[in-house]
């Protein structure tokens, strides 16, 4: 098999490992083709020139989580904000893929919004177990992130052509299960693709991976199969999760999942880890693993680029 | 009212009157404390078994939070737990109870109550 970069990573490898370390990934969709371009650090000009718009993803902020694998995930969050905002492709919007707070304390999610709000962009949410474990069974979420959205959280919007979708997947979980869609918002997405042009960029987001990426630690959603069964008619489907605290990517026919970094810890990788825990890295390698993604539309190919960043080049 | 002699008599008194009237009542077995750890995102033993009266108390060792809910809706329900916080619950009645981690519903465990 042809070997894509020099790292020794062929194509196949790439899609479908983890990506620890190193500079950001450079990948392309293109008529539901997916393609790894190359290993990299910043975006190549050719990649701007076709530019629509740029958007970014940041997820799992944990903001509350003060242990040895990160004793300061405010300044960590501060970080990954600061580069989305420098960046040279100005992102149109954000998404944050949930976790935003490590407790669900108000006093946490004030400092999210303090921080993010630095940004100056419109952030997209959606919630992670973390987000809804206060007393009132996400009440604080909700009431905070939730003012346009339907049943607990999930909405859909419109950005130049491209039909974004929030999920909510960490409700009404079952023991023994994943992550959990439920009926009334099956539903509800049913009805909301309903009539679309099958040609309409999809971007899918929510918290748990909406794919199996590792039953044992419960990395997957029960559910998704039937949200991705209703998505299958549609040409370039995009699907962005969080959760697991490190790169993944696979694709299926015209779906590709991608993951992000989170922006306080890394978790251990699935079979090799005792635990789906926080990592803790060697001195000085903590922003290696963290990171942001910039996920870039170019119109009128339906191809999306996503670049993931770490906050320090590894 | 009454007196502060008064008051001190009936403190004194009431226990005694109690003991006189149930003399046969057997001394119950001294109810238990029974730990579980959560550690590496398991419930370690994953199943106690315990008698009516017995306390569970859960310890989370872990760097990351956990809570515990009863598969029978409303039977138990914890706060969430993060690092070295310990939640505990008092089994009155016999039964089998089932429960998981809210936050990673793959984590299960059970607690047996048995007379």
């Amino acid at each position: 098999m042809a070997k894509d970069n020099e790292n020794g990573v062929d194509r196949r490898g790439a899609l479908e490992c983890m990506v620890w370390a190193g500079t950001g990934l450079l990948w392309t969709v293109a008529g539901g083709v997916p393609k790894v371009q190359q290993i990299l650090g910043t975006t190549p000009a050719n990649a701007q020139a076709a530019t629509g718009f740029t958007f970014a993803q940041i997820s799992d902020s944990h903001l509350g989580f003060a242990r040895p694998e990160n004793p300061d995930t405010n300044a960590t969050l501060q970080e990954a904000i600061d580069r989305v905002v420098a960046a040279k492709d100005k992102p149109a919007f954000m998404i944050h893929t949930g976790d935003i707070s490590h407790l669900s304390k108000p006093a946490q999610f004030d400092t999210a919004d303090k921080i993010i709000g630095s940004s100056k962009l419109d952030v997209h949410y959606v919630p992670g177990e973390h987000d809804v474990i206060d007393e009132d069974n996400g009440k604080a979420y909700l009431d905070r992130y939730g003012k346009n959205s339907k049943g607990k959280g999930w909405y859909a919007f419109d950005h130049q052509g491209v039909h974004f979708i929030g999920l909510v997947n960490v409700f009404d979980l079952k023991a023994g299960g994943m992550g959990n869609l439920g009926a009334e918002q099956l539903a509800w997405l049913a009805d909301d693709l309903k009539g679309k042009s099958a040609s309409a960029p999809i971007v899918v987001f929510a918290h748990i991976p909406l794919w199996t990426v590792y039953q044992d630690w419960g990395w997957g959603t029960d559910d998704s199969m039937q949200a991705l069964d209703l998505l299958k008619r549609f040409g370039s489907v995009t699907v962005l999760n969080g959760h697991i605290h490190q790169i993944f990517q696979k694709v299926e026919g015209n779906v590709a999942f991608h993951t992000a970094r989170s922006t306080a810890f890394p978790q251990g990788e699935p079979g090799k880890a005792p635990s789906a825990g926080p990592m803790l890295m060697p001195e000085g390698k903590l922003k290696t693993v963290l990171g942001v993604a910039s996920v870039t539309v170019k119109q009128g190919t339906h191809a999306l680029a996503i670049v993931d960043t770490p906050l320090l080049a590894g | 009212m009454l007196s502060a002699f008064q008051r001190a008599l009936a403190a004194r008194t009431i226990p005694l009157v109690f003991a006189l009237a149930f003399p046969c009542l057997a001394v119950p077995a001294a109810a238990e404390e029974i730990h579980v750890k959560i550690d590496n995102f398991v419930f370690v033993p994953d199943t106690v078994t315990i008698k009516p009266g017995d306390t569970v108390t859960w310890e989370n060792v872990d760097d990351i939070p956990h809570s515990l809910v009863s598969k029978t809706p409303g039977a138990f329900r914890s706060h969430p737990l993060d690092t070295n916080d310990t939640f505990s619950f008092v089994f009155a009645t016999a039964g089998a109870f089932d429960y998981f981690c809210g936050l990673h519903p793959h984590m299960q465990g059970k607690v047996i109550v048995a007379p």
